[in-house]
């Protein structure tokens, strides 16, 4: 029984590889809160990621309840932080886009079904007051 | 002793496919490929100071006021309702189809793609307030709702002019459509929210 030629496997493993970096991006936070989004049907999909902010709101994770108790946390980047942070994240993150995409600055907010809308409120004023006016309620589709 | 002339062995390649195979690995366990969605609103800018004093003022038959209280039940204008209801109560107020005197005042406006005036709402506003303690997964539902209502008019519409449904509609078509049925959904003033306890 001749040997099977195995010389062109190498190649499509490469194919594969090249195809996963394209289509993904880079996990950019470790998330310290847990958030199980709230379901929805008529969703759309988010334009640009790279014009994107990030905010998480929800209780820490089974890990670091010990620590910081089961009340509803926002996470900014990379750790928890309090409402009027939220101003010099957005600040931030805004001040390094290109002068083009600006305009398309969109905040998306992943938040916990279960968080009250005290917090949610109090950062939308926040976002309001950094003129950051294009929000996105982050959601999963209904099946 | 003469040199003998020797075939150059070929490279071994075979662990080229391991380590592409890591790589791979790699890539696949440091990225997320999730396609983040949900529902896209523009908040209105912050209050001027002078503006304070002076709100913009909308008739009251212009304004459907939800209202979702801290152990989440939800009422639509002076009564409660299920989360169902809202999609129909919501598509009953911006259509106002019988031209009742309760519901939003229909204008006349002309619609350049269709080259005709129709009768529009164009006024209306829907107002979501909610309790410091509400869910948030209650306050998305009624959006999501609102949203629901307002695509099922916008669809209802484009096939009785165009046909089709709005999502199959050329741009132009989308905006003419858009501006039969012009969303106005009112991201609430916050001290509406504490005032209802």
């Amino acid at each position: 029984m001749p040997e099977m030629n195995t010389s062109s496997l190498p190649d499509l493993i490469f194919t594969i590889l090249f195809f996963f970096m394209m289509v993904t991006t880079m996990r950019e936070v470790t998330l310290k809160v847990k958030f199980d989004r709230p379901v929805g049907t008529q969703l759309e999909k988010l334009a640009r990621k790279s014009c994107t902010s990030f905010i998480y709101i929800g209780q820490p994770t089974d890990a670091l309840k010990a620590q910081f108790g089961t009340g509803y946390r926002i996470q900014l980047n990379d750790k928890y932080a309090e409402v009027l942070e939220v101003k010099d994240f957005v600040t931030e993150d805004r001040a390094e886009l290109p002068e083009s995409d600006k305009p398309f600055y969109t905040i998306s907010l992943k938040c916990d079904h279960n968080t009250p809308m005290g917090i949610i409120t109090d950062v939308k004023q926040v976002l309001r007051k950094s003129y950051a006016l294009k929000i996105m309620y982050s959601a999963n589709k209904k099946q | 002793m003469g040199k003998k002339k020797r075939k150059m062995p070929g490279l071994n390649t075979s662990s080229t496919a391991d380590i592409s195979f890591m790589l791979l690995i790699f890539f696949l366990v440091t990225t997320s490929m999730d396609t983040d969605q949900g529902l896209a609103r523009t908040l209105p800018k912050p209050p001027e100071d002078d503006q304070l004093n002076n709100e913009i003022k909308v008739k009251e038959r212009n304004i459907l006021n939800i209202r979702i209280n801290k152990d989440n039940y939800v009422m639509i204008g002076e009564d409660y309702a299920s989360l169902e209801d809202v999609k129909e109560r919501a598509k009953e107020f911006i259509k106002n189809e019988n031209d009742s005197p309760n519901l939003p005042e229909r204008k006349p406006k002309k619609i350049k793609e269709l080259g005709k005036t129709m009768m529009v709402t164009e006024n209306h506003v829907i107002s979501v307030q909610t309790d410091r303690g509400t869910d948030y997964g209650v306050y998305f539902a009624v959006q999501d709702a609102l949203v629901a209502a307002y695509n099922e008019l916008r669809d209802e519409i484009s096939k009785q002019e165009f046909g089709f449904r709005y999502e199959f509609l050329t741009k132009d078509q989308q905006k003419a459509i858009r501006e039969i049925y012009p969303q106005k959904i009112s991201e609430a003033e916050p001290k509406k929210y504490g005032g209802q306890k």
